[in-house]
């Protein structure tokens, strides 16, 4: 491969980790909060449908990306009624959506399946652009892949260092002790669950105005990107830059599996492409074996020194859940 | 404490009133969706219901979408007794049918009986589900991944494998397509009630009986409490002196032998070789009934009945009305999610009127 | 500025938790407000903290009459509270900890907060590293923060709701210094506990409250005699200390050691014999609650040997289940997290706890021994009576009547945690009746009294150390919360009574 080549492929990679960097970064707000939203698969198809009919429709891409916002924070509404105000499990009600939106997305998008509509073109960054290496990889994009490297910063600056942001941590790590510092925690979990619906729903138009233009209904392919923004904001324990890092690895594996499909003929191309899938779901075991029983048990018996290590690094690949994630809360329990 | 006279109470009735609540709800939502999108609602609830029920040969398919969807639905019973969500279900109906295929095409040149090698290919299929649900149970006891994540993920696994098979070592003479391996002889596919039928009354049988083991082992066997325990408090059922991971695992096996044997039915008797979508949702279906009937064993059947008339009800739908058949799938999410918001309800509103005691 | 609470009153359902309480506070005072469970100390408190409103009633500062309809109102009104499980993030730096809650706009002064933060903490002699992991803290440690933190926002009466739960003895008495310390400084202090001799240590005035009334009130020097008398209406009856002579070895650990990645605890020897009763004392995260399960195969042991009977093979490695078969049952201090099941009733529960003839439940033999065992441990519900229904006490005669008939060993953590005076003198009771049987009972309490009231021989943990048994006879509260402490440990050459 050319140098030319694996620089375009990188670029590549970042500018396809929007739409999931997008649906991660919403999740994380949601489930930092207590609520986690798991309609996200069925949401994201239902909102790269509708996002596309939208800008179809007016011929305009903000009001497309507007209606994929506003599809995804009406999913998560439902999740939040049902799990806040009528606790309903988390899982339930979001496993149902899930499945729902998704034939929604499906019967709703018949007659527009194929149709040849608009799609975001990129915003080539003056001089930074012309940058050699640099500017091919972070500064020819599309507007959208400017703001998901602006989002990662911008959600981990307002989780660290504002008021607000420490505030919606404490939501779903203690919801009682952030009532007795005056918040009102059922609407702020609203509010958030909300928010962070509004955007993960942004990932579906990112992908049918732009990674993945059109919609194509059950072929077009995004079925299973839901369940692994899922697994990302676990494997990225809640934190926008390990989250990130999940992100753009993911990208990178899709990435590899095309470019690795010449050189292994005798897998058939539809194997490479559904196996970064199970590897990203897979990393999960490494961020969770740490707090496995037997390899307590298992570490107990090594040396010292060799323990102290071992221990080091699962607790540096270990991602504890916010502690309050999934329950609901009643200030008169 | 004495128990106060309220205008609402938790009984039968209120359960009745706000399920028949939650039902209307959905078919409105419903309908108003479809008139939105320029049909007439009652013009495609008739070709649903003319499609499920309008001849004995659709019945009849109706059925054959039954019993797979059963056949989840009862394994499902078990794991969610045991507070498991097995996503990873659709997976192993996948194996099932890979097992199954491979055990047929294993035996099909022998000298053995038909019946025989439908029966070893059957018990092949139960095994590989069972092989690929304790997969998800060992991620979730011994590595910690959430059996949903790791059920998932087991899917994918199960698809690429499935995939490789079609178009690797397992395709047609000459070239390899999505329609899958070729078919086996007729004399090994399951008998069915008549030669244009494709209902086989084997599979239809042992579908009734996973609900009636279902049913037996969860509402009076020591195994059924014993895995309730561990579904709702693991660690006190530990204490209680129940081996809890090994009732976990054992609820992932029982699944996946049910899922696993759908998926041998698939392939022995409905579509005579392995086909790229062999598990078609039954798996994610099945999780929607079981949460629909609230994982009571005794309306799983019926149920599980409705939604495969749905289902094949709807096949119609592209062809006569240009909708889309996901409209069954449209029409089953909102029944369970009006139901699960209609449960919610009644329970806040018994709570309001009963007051913090 | 004077306090005072007229005629509040509160009832949940047909229950009085307040019934018309009236109280009259001076400035610079500590009130100790005593009852046992359940007399309607916290439900007062939630009320006054905002957590709660009252259905009559007012709270009036200073002669002026105040609505507070959230702690957060609360506080800003000058009146903060300290509650029994400090609510605070363990997962957060402690100075993020120590802002949240705090008014000002998106971008907090961090700098600003840091310098309140040392000085605050430097005037109480505190020492709490303002970027270390709340999690990291002892329970003390946390209601040190929580201080800090309340007086930070402006908080002129400070409500303590039993802080001297899983304290240290030192930690009690640095506690005890701040809030003497801000009394004089003019602050009002509410000190809520069911412990007469702290209120006696640290209080001015004293109230009782039982069931839900305000049955008098006292000002020192206290007479104790009369607080017990209000407290409970009676005199209460302690079961008298009875020793069995020990019988033969159920329990034998020799040079054992546990550990978690942080903490490693090593050489414990201890011996237990059939009747005995072992406390095992020590500030929370000691270690002991860590050695009283790997007594009971919880927890894999790191070294050592830990036999049980008079066998020789240690039983390191095996699994609490195998314990179980060898006679040896555990209870648990959570009780619906750990113990119990919500969801499931008390006969599925008695069901669960027999081994299983036959594949199916007979019902009718399961409806017998449900009646027998409600019967036998007096528990106020009926067979179908989910476990979650039930009231603390009741829920803790359930766990025991879950016990095997015939346990060598028990191993209980916090045996009467949160429950009031009658159900703890019945568990103990029911306990002691075990014993007399020739059970052996291993515990851990962080309540110093019922260490010393109940067992014969105590086991002391401190910072990874651990005493050798000492008889009970030879301590008392004074010496044994010294110890927990880490005071008086030159006496003892490691732990060397195997």
């Amino acid at each position: 491969m050319t140098s030319d080549a694996l620089l375009f492929g990188l670029s590549g990679v970042l500018s396809s980790s929007a739409p999931i960097l997008f649906g991660v970064l919403g999740e994380t707000i949601s489930e930092r909060a207590g609520v986690s939203n798991l309609a996200m698969n069925g949401m994201i198809l239902l909102s790269a449908m509708g996002g596309f009919a939208a800008s179809l429709a007016t011929g305009s891409l903000a009001l497309g990306f507007l209606a994929g916002a506003a599809i995804g924070a009406t999913v998560a509404l439902v999740v939040a009624i049902a799990s806040i105000s009528f606790k309903q499990s988390q899982v339930a009600v979001g496993y149902v959506l899930a499945m729902l939106c998704r034939d929604l997305a499906y019967f709703l998008g018949n007659p527009i399946m194929g149709m040849p509509g608009p799609r975001l073109n990129l915003s080539p960054i003056p001089v930074l652009s012309s940058i050699p290496v640099i500017g091919t990889l972070l500064f020819r994009h599309d507007i959208i892949t400017y703001s998901s490297f602006l989002l990662i910063f911008l959600s981990w600056f307002y989780m660290e260092r504002t008021k607000p942001g420490i505030m919606l941590k404490g939501l779903g790590e203690n919801p009682r002790a952030a009532y007795v510092r005056g918040a009102n925690v059922n609407r702020l979990r609203y509010l958030y669950t909300v928010a962070g619906g509004a955007i993960a729903g942004l990932a579906g138009p990112i992908y049918s105005l732009s990674v993945k233009a059109g919609w194509k209904g059950t072929i077009s392919g995004l079925d299973g990107i839901g369940w692994i923004v899922l697994s990302i904001t676990i494997f990225g324990g809640w934190r926008p830059f390990r989250a990130a890092i999940g992100a753009y690895f993911f990208s990178l594996l899709q990435w590899m599996g095309l470019v690795l499909q010449p050189l292994m003929p005798n897998v058939p191309s539809q194997v490479l492409q559904v196996a970064p899938f199970p590897l990203m779901i897979l990393t999960l075991l490494l961020v969770n074996i740490g707090n496995a029983e037997w390899v307590e048990r298992s570490l107990s018996h090594l040396p010292e020194s060799v323990r102290r290590d071992i221990a080091k690094v699962l607790t540096a690949l270990n991602a504890t859940p916010p502690a309050a994630l999934g329950m609901p809360f009643d200030k008169d329990e | 404490m004495p128990f106060r006279e309220t205008a609402m109470r938790d009984d039968k009735k209120t359960r009745i009133i706000f399920g028949l609540g939650s039902v209307l709800a959905a078919l409105a939502l419903t309908t108003a969706i479809v008139a939105a999108t320029g049909n007439n609602p009652l013009q495609a609830y008739g070709n649903i219901i003319q499609g499920a029920i309008g001849s004995p040969n659709v019945a009849a398919n109706v059925l054959v979408s039954w019993v797979p969807l059963a056949l989840a639905t009862a394994g499902l019973l078990f794991t969610f007794t045991g507070g498991l969500w097995n996503i990873g279900i659709e997976g192993q109906i996948t194996l099932g049918a890979i097992f199954c295929t491979w055990a047929m095409r294993s035996l099909q040149d022998t000298a053995l009986s038909p019946g025989i090698i439908i029966a070893f290919a059957i018990a092949a299929g139960m095994l590989g589900g069972i092989f690929w649900a304790l997969l998800a149970g060992a991620l979730k006891t011994f590595g910690g991944v959430n059996e949903i994540f790791g059920g998932l993920g087991l899917n994918f696994v199960a698809t690429a494998l499935n995939l490789w098979l079609i178009f690797g070592p397992w395709k047609r003479p000459g070239v390899a397509s999505m329609s899958g391996t070729l078919p086996f002889e007729p004399e090994l596919w399951m008998p069915t009630v008549s030669a244009q039928s494709r209902l086989a009354l084997i599979p239809l049988a042992l579908a009734v009986l996973a609900l009636v083991i279902a049913f037996i082992l969860l509402r009076g066997s020591h195994f059924g409490l014993r895995l309730k325990a561990v579904g709702k408090n693991p660690k006190a059922a530990y204490l209680l002196g129940i081996p809890t991971w090994q009732h976990m695992l054992l609820s992932f096996a029982l699944c996946g032998a049910f899922a696993g044997l759908a998926g041998a039915v698939q392939v022995s008797a409905v579509y005579h070789r392995l086909i790229p979508s062999i598990s078609s949702g039954y798996g994610y279906t099945g999780l929607m009934v079981a949460m629909l009937v609230n994982f009571s064993p005794v309306f799983a059947g019926p149920v599980a009945l409705f939604f495969a008339a749905l289902s094949v009800g709807s096949i119609q739908l592209p062809i006569v009305l240009k909708l889309d058949s996901s409209l069954a799938g449209v029409i089953q999410g909102f029944l369970v999610l009006f139901v699960l918001i209609g449960n919610g309800l009644r329970l806040k509103l018994l709570g309001r009127k009963r007051g913090s005691i | 500025m004077t306090i005072e609470l007229r005629n509040i009153s509160k009832h949940f359902g047909a229950l009085k938790a307040n019934d018309s309480i009236s109280l009259a506070i001076p400035p610079g005072c500590i009130q100790g407000i005593l009852g046992e469970n359940g007399a309607g100390k916290s439900t007062l408190m939630k009320i006054f903290s905002g957590f709660l409103r009252p259905d009559s009633g007012e709270i009036v500062f200073d002669g002026k009459p105040l609505t507070i309809h959230s702690p957060d109102d609360a506080i800003r009104l000058g009146i903060g509270m300290l509650h029994q499980d400090p609510l605070d993030f363990p997962p957060f730096r402690v100075i993020d900890d120590f802002i949240l809650g705090s008014p000002g706009g998106l971008v907090p002064d961090r700098r600003k907060a840091l310098a309140d933060f040392n000085s605050l903490s430097a005037r109480f002699g505190f020492s709490l590293s303002p970027e270390a992991r709340v999690a990291s803290l002892t329970v003390g440690e946390r209601q040190q923060l929580e201080i800090l933190r309340l007086l930070w926002l402006g908080a002129k009466v400070l409500i303590l709701d039993e802080p001297t739960t899983g304290i240290s003895q030192t930690q009690k008495e640095k506690l005890f210094a701040t809030l003497k310390a801000l009394a004089d400084q003019g602050m009002t202090v509410f000190f809520v506990s069911h412990k007469l001799e702290d209120v006696e240590a640290l209080c001015s005035r004293a109230a009782v409250l039982r069931q839900g009334v305000l049955v008098g009130s006292m000002e020192k020097p206290f007479d104790m005699a009369a607080l017990v008398r209000m407290m409970f209406g009676k005199e209460v009856e302690l079961a008298a200390k009875s020793s069995m002579a020990p019988g033969k070895k159920v329990l034998t650990v020799k040079t054992g050691s546990v550990g978690s990645i942080r903490l490693r605890i090593k050489d414990v020897n201890l011996q237990v014999r059939a009747g005995e009763v072992i406390g095992i004392a020590g500030m929370e995260g000691s270690g002991q609650d860590l050695f009283l399960r790997a007594c009971g195969g919880l927890v894999e042991p790191a070294g050592g040997q830990f036999c049980l009977d008079e066998s020789e093979t240690p039983m390191n490695g095996k699994t609490y289940h195998e314990y179980m078969r060898q006679g040896v049952a555990y209870l648990p201090a959570a009780r619906l997290e750990k113990g119990l099941v919500p969801g499931l009733s008390l006969a599925e529960h008695f069901t669960l706890s027999v081994k299983p003839k036959g594949v199916f439940i007979d019902k009718k033999a399961a409806a017998a021994l449900s009646e027998e065992r409600i019967a036998a441990f007096n528990i106020k519900g009926w067979p179908d009576s989910p476990v979650e229904s039930l009231s603390g006490g009741n829920q803790q005669r359930a766990l025991l009547s879950l016990l095997p008939e015939k346990a060598a060993l028990i191993l209980v953590e916090h045996p009467t945690r949160g429950l009031d005076i009658e159900s703890t003198i019945y568990i103990w009771g029911k306990l002691k009746e075990r014993c007399a049987a020739g059970t052996a009972i291993l515990f851990m309490s962080s309540d110093l009294d019922e260490i010393l009231r109940y067992s014969d021989k105590v086991l002391v943990f401190f910072a990874g150390r651990v005493t050798p048994l000492i008889a009970s006879e030879s301590l008392n509260v004074q010496k044994l919360g010294e110890l927990i402490g880490g005071v008086g440990w030159d006496a003892f050459q490691g732990n060397s009574n195997a």
